[in-house]
């Protein structure tokens, strides 16, 4: 009976709406970072179509470091119009959050991206052939590896520069995701920036079979966690009646008030919030590479190019983490005292597992790759804190990580032999001797990493932990710092590698990059020391960026 | 207070800092310029130690003096805050004097090995002299620091130029050859490394947690000792007793592993015994110092219950710590490992007499950190002079040195005899006080720890007679005598053991004010003595009580 009442208002409820449809209102101005990215994208794609092959390079070069540029610019102009503080208001008939958080992690990725583009721009490490310098993309992507059809396009040196404008497609993803405001956003948001993260995966140069392994990997891994974000979102529209971060969040914490009747029997059945709430989670973590749901990461990271990992780790990791912010700071305050548990213990076996299987790492990508899963155990310590000092001190330690990062990352593409990249460990012997400076910068990263004072790992550590403590978390924090010392085992372990074992007669060579990585390497270094020695002003401006509009 | 517009303290620590750079900027071709510049950073760096010395008005009333105040990281509520007491100005008067003898002993110690290949790139010399430079630097602010994040961040930092010298540089004395020594040297610097990182990891929860707890309670977080510490005194800050004693373990661990005390000492004989004698030397007599000084400076002053609560348990170590270090030592093959486990014993006595909470215990321990400073240096660095003759650590390997190279032997025989504190040398005072100070509280951990001073003349006394007497061995016969480098090494630090140990009274003059303000601030006073004061020099050796007297005329 009630059944029939229901299906019958819907159609009812159906029929009388287009009059009540309001016409959409954008405002331009405000998503113009995203715009300007996505723009961007679609002209790199025209580019590519139209232009001849030998100005492709140049143009979208140029076209990729501008957009970024003029993106981070409107960030800054946005941030300084004061919509990160008291004009912060929800944009795009509520889709999007223009916001502190949002401006920040914005500002965050588009800085790492155009970074980045230095490294993916990068043709000098390896050797050229026929005369053309070549990048880390393969000559032809299309090309069955090891078939005919590539090996007469490695050997012509082809270069393809497809990778600018998928790149540009990640990034504007990557900027709608920390900044989603309803559910349905989020996901599409998370679809626009993995898709083009799967393609740049299987796109490596050299070792393509395991470079579109780990593709394959990510992308079915991948599509698992979105379908799961989407099933929890479907069971939290079934509970709240809406998609939007305040609607859900108001059934939270008030309970339904207005029970659409077409979901009378679901609306406030806390076992769909419950459950959704879990899927989405699972969803994000995913993303973000905690364990359990991290066994995607060292594979990918390994296979993927090594420019691909960087801009991977890094910006993947601060959207993944502002997305997550904004999901449990927003819509699920008021489940706090259910997530934080479960957060609790996702943190701890993050930090520890992370740490911990590290240790037995022997290829240099994978053992960031650990380390990475280890750091994020160190994020969701701060985010634990559900505090404004927990939202801001997560935003300072993705901002001071992803740079180190991304150089880290950077000085990996620099040390090769025959084969490419030299990325089993045992060939870094002894590299401190042949060339300190290489060895110098890339130690400077690790003790980062490693959270060793007067490095922009100790003040980021420092901060989430401060958090974590001041909201009782006191037994995680010694937990991360237990976790701290297990991970600095592993970076001396390296350190030591470099530095004081005899170099192999037959180890690699460093080859000396262009002015590009070198931008890359010294952004890394100077971000790294600035952070660690003087860190107050990004402290307050994350400071002033920790609060959500909701 | 004399206000300085120069800021003395920040200059002292700076020198050596921007010294450590220009050392290792200076081109791979002139190593000997680089050494030259060294040492002299090393002798300004001495010069400034000893305007602050000068400026120090011991008796004034405030508790830092010299201070200098900016602030850094407001998120954090962590300030530059400098200052010294009584016994940070002994403390960076010993790192000042001892580093240019360090520079000057190790002046051969990185030089490429002959017949290497040229490599531009690779500049092992002034790396050397830089990362020394460089620990000078964050050694000497850490004593100056009164700010808790401010000293931890240097307390932490060091360790990694540190690491970078034990594992890096070897006295290419290894009885199986450079690789096998290698292996052993980069395994005792991650163990000295992973040793104090976990410690300071540690510490860094209490410091998170410290911070936690004032920004709790004063409204805003501070890591300001003094303001800790007047917080406390006024109410306005209340530790629960167990936040306070898990605050304290946290500290205390730290700098447990530092100092060293037992259990936690096993990486000092590694490092030690690997490092070259100029880095043992800044390890045991300037590095681990730093652990000793913040017992008294950070765990005495935040945590004074805490710290009272655990004084039986501490004391128990710190008389493991003597009398196992002592039995270690004697039973050593390697001279420089018997060199390190004396000085487990005697960082046993040093902890000991901080926490028998009594002003001569404390003093005696301030003065005992200065005098091992200085004993230990003299006596490792000639070590380290007869082991570059033979290429060898091992005491079996000598015998008969006196006479062929009397000098060498005579020296080491005083370097030795401070070691085992005969009165008349400086650290006889030292451990006399500590065993006064301990013994009028706690009396039978007085006597027990009495023994460590005869294990301490048995472990001396027959290395120097392995070593230095009985017949020439043959490899022993042609081994030349001290040189003029290497004399001017040793000579001022004889000379230092001498004069302080007849006339301590400039060191405890300075010491002794901020001895007693520490004690204040823990609230202990000295115990009435139940005994004769002058009988309780019977209870240490025959001669003491002449001594005792001169010690009271001293004060």
């Amino acid at each position: 009976m009630s059944s029939v009442a229901s299906v019958h208002s819907l159609w009812t409820v159906a029929a009388g709406a287009p009059d009540r449809i309001p016409a959409p209102r954008i405002e331009y101005a405000q998503l113009s970072p995203t715009l300007i990215v996505l723009g961007a994208a679609v002209v790199g794609i025209v580019i590519e179509a139209f232009l001849p092959r030998r100005s492709r390079y140049y143009a979208q070069l140029l076209l990729s470091v501008v957009s970024l540029a003029a993106a981070f610019a409107a960030v800054i102009g946005l941030a300084a119009g004061g919509f990160g503080s008291s004009k912060a208001h929800l944009a795009a008939m509520g889709a999007i959050a223009v916001d502190g958080p949002a401006l920040f992690l914005q500002g965050t990725i588009l800085l790492v991206s155009l970074i980045a583009v230095f490294t993916f721009a990068e043709r000098r490490l390896d050797p050229a052939a026929h005369g053309n310098r070549v990048d880390s993309f393969a000559a032809q992507p299309a090309a069955v590896p090891g078939g005919t059809a590539e090996q007469a396009a490695v050997k012509a040196g082809f270069t393809t520069t497809e990778v600018f404008p998928i790149l540009l497609f990640a990034v504007g993803g990557m900027l709608i995701f920390p900044a989603a405001n309803d559910l349905l956003t989020l996901f599409i948001a998370l679809e626009v920036f993995s898709l083009p993260l799967y393609i740049l995966c299987a796109l490596a140069r050299r070792q393509r079979l395991l470079s579109q392994e780990s593709a394959v990997k990510y992308f079915l891994l991948g599509a698992f966690s979105s379908a799961f974000l989407l099933f929890g979102v479907a069971l939290l529209y079934g509970y709240a009646g809406t998609v939007t971060y305040a609607g859900i969040a108001e059934v939270v914490s008030d309970g339904a008030k207005q029970i659409d009747p077409a979901l009378a029997g679901t609306m406030g059945n806390d076992a769909l919030l419950l459950i959704g709430g879990a899927l989405l989670l699972m969803g994000l973590l995913f993303k973000v590479g905690a364990v359990p749901f991290h066994m995607w990461t060292p594979d990918v990271y390994q296979g993927a190019p090594t420019p691909v990992t960087g801009f991977m780790a890094a910006a993947t990791k601060v959207a993944a983490f502002g997305a997550l912010l904004r999901l449990l700071y927003v819509v699920l305050p008021g489940m706090r005292w259910d997530w934080r548990p479960v957060m609790w213990g996702v943190a701890i076996i993050t930090m520890l597992g992370g740490a911990i299987i590290a240790i037995t790492q022997t290829d240099i990508k994978r053992l960031l790759a650990y380390s990475s899963i280890a750091h994020a155990g160190f994020i969701l310590a701060g985010v634990i804190a559900a505090s404004r000092d927990g939202i801001s001190s997560v935003l300072f330690y993705l901002a001071a990580y992803s740079f180190v990062t991304l150089g880290a990352f950077a000085v990996v593409t620099l040390v090769r032999d025959a084969g490419g990249e030299a990325t089993h460990l045992s060939k870094w012997a002894g590299l401190g001797r042949r060339s300190p400076l290489v060895a110098a910068v890339f130690a400077v990263f690790l003790l980062a990493f490693a959270g060793i004072p007067l490095t922009s790992g100790f003040a980021g550590k420092f901060a989430v932990f401060k958090a974590a403590a001041e909201s009782g978390a006191g037994w995680l924090v010694v937990v991360g710092v237990i976790s701290s010392a297990i991970a600095a085992f592993f970076y001396i372990r390296v350190i030591v590698l470099m530095f004081f074992s005899e170099p192999k007669t037959d180890g690699p060579t460093v080859a000396v990059p262009s002015a590009l990585t070198s931008t890359a390497i010294a952004v890394g270094v100077a971000a790294t020391l600035v952070l660690g020695l003087a860190p107050q002003y990004f402290l307050d401006l994350a400071g002033q960026a920790g609060v959500f509009i909701r | 207070m004399a206000d300085l517009s120069f800021p003395l303290l920040t200059a002292t620590a700076a020198v050596p800092a921007v010294g450590a750079i220009a050392t290792a900027a200076v081109p791979a071709a002139k190593r000997t310029a680089a050494k030259w510049l060294a040492l002299l950073c090393s002798l300004a760096t001495l010069g400034l130690a000893l305007v602050i010395a000068f400026r120090f008005r011991p008796g004034a009333k405030e508790p830092f003096q010299l201070t200098e105040s900016h602030a850094w990281i407001r998120d954090f509520g962590v300030r530059y805050d400098l200052g010294v007491d009584g016994i940070a100005v002994a403390l960076i008067a010993l790192t000042a004097l001892l580093i240019p003898f360090v520079i000057l002993a190790g002046w051969h110690d990185a030089d490429p090995l002959e017949g290497a290949t040229p490599n531009h790139r690779w500049r092992p010399t002034q790396g050397f002299f830089a990362l020394i430079l460089a620990v000078e630097a964050m050694v000497v602010i850490s004593f100056e620091a009164t700010d808790v994040f401010l000293f931890y961040i240097f307390f932490e930092a060091m360790l990694i130029p540190m690491y970078f010298l034990i594992g890096g540089f070897g006295d290419r004395a290894g009885p199986h050859g450079e690789e096998q020594a290698a292996t052993q040297r980069s395994y005792a610097a991650v163990k000295f490394l992973l040793y104090n990182l976990v410690g300071g990891l540690i510490m860094l929860a209490a410091v998170i947690g410290l911070y936690a707890v004032t920004a709790h309670q004063l409204g805003a977080g501070t890591f300001s000792l003094q303001q800790i510490v007047e917080a406390r005194a006024s109410g306005q800050l209340t530790l629960g007793t167990g936040t306070e004693r898990l605050l304290f373990l946290g500290f205390f661990f730290a700098f447990a592993v530092k100092a060293p005390l037992w259990p936690l000492h096993t990486w000092l004989p590694n490092a030690m015994g690997e490092a070259t004698s100029p880095v043992a030397v800044l390890i045991t007599a300037v590095v681990d110092k730093v652990g000793t000084f913040a017992m008294l400076r950070f765990c005495l002053q935040l945590f004074p219950a805490a710290s009272s609560w655990a004084t039986p348990v501490i004391l128990v170590l710190a008389l493991i710590s003597i009398v196992y270090g002592a039995l270690l030592a004697v039973g050593q093959r390697d001279i420089k490992r018997l060199i390190a486990y004396a000085s487990i014993s005697h960082f046993g006595f040093i902890i000991l007499g901080i926490f028998a909470m009594t002003s001569q215990g404390q003093g005696g321990a301030t003065l005992y950190m200065v005098n091992h400073g200085i004993s230990t240096a003299a006596l490792m660095l000639v070590a380290g002079f007869l082991i570059s003759r033979r290429g060898s650590r091992l005491i079996a390997d000598y015998g008969g040195v006196q006479k062929v190279a009397p000098v060498l032997a005579g020296t080491f025989l005083v370097g030795g005899l401070a070691t085992l504190s005969l009165p008349g040398l400086a650290p006889f005072i030292s451990e006399f006080l500590v065993l006064v100070g301990t013994f009028s509280r706690y009396p039978a951990i007085g006597v027990i720890a009495t023994f460590g001073i005869v294990l301490a003349a048995l472990y001396v006394l027959v290395l120097y007679q392995r070593t230095m007497t009985g017949p020439v061995k043959a490899e022993v016969g042609g081994m030349h005598d001290l040189k003029v480098r290497e004399l001017v090494v040793v000579a001022p630090l004889i000379a230092l053991l001498l004069f302080l140990g007849v006339y301590p009274k400039p060191l405890t003059d300075i010491v002794n004010p901020a001895v007693g303000h520490t004690l204040s601030v823990v609230d202990k006073k000295d115990p009435k003595p139940t005994v004769q004061v002058n009988a309780v020099p019977g209870h240490g050796r025959p001669g003491q009580a002449v001594r005792d007297q001169d010690v009271e005329a001293a004060k």
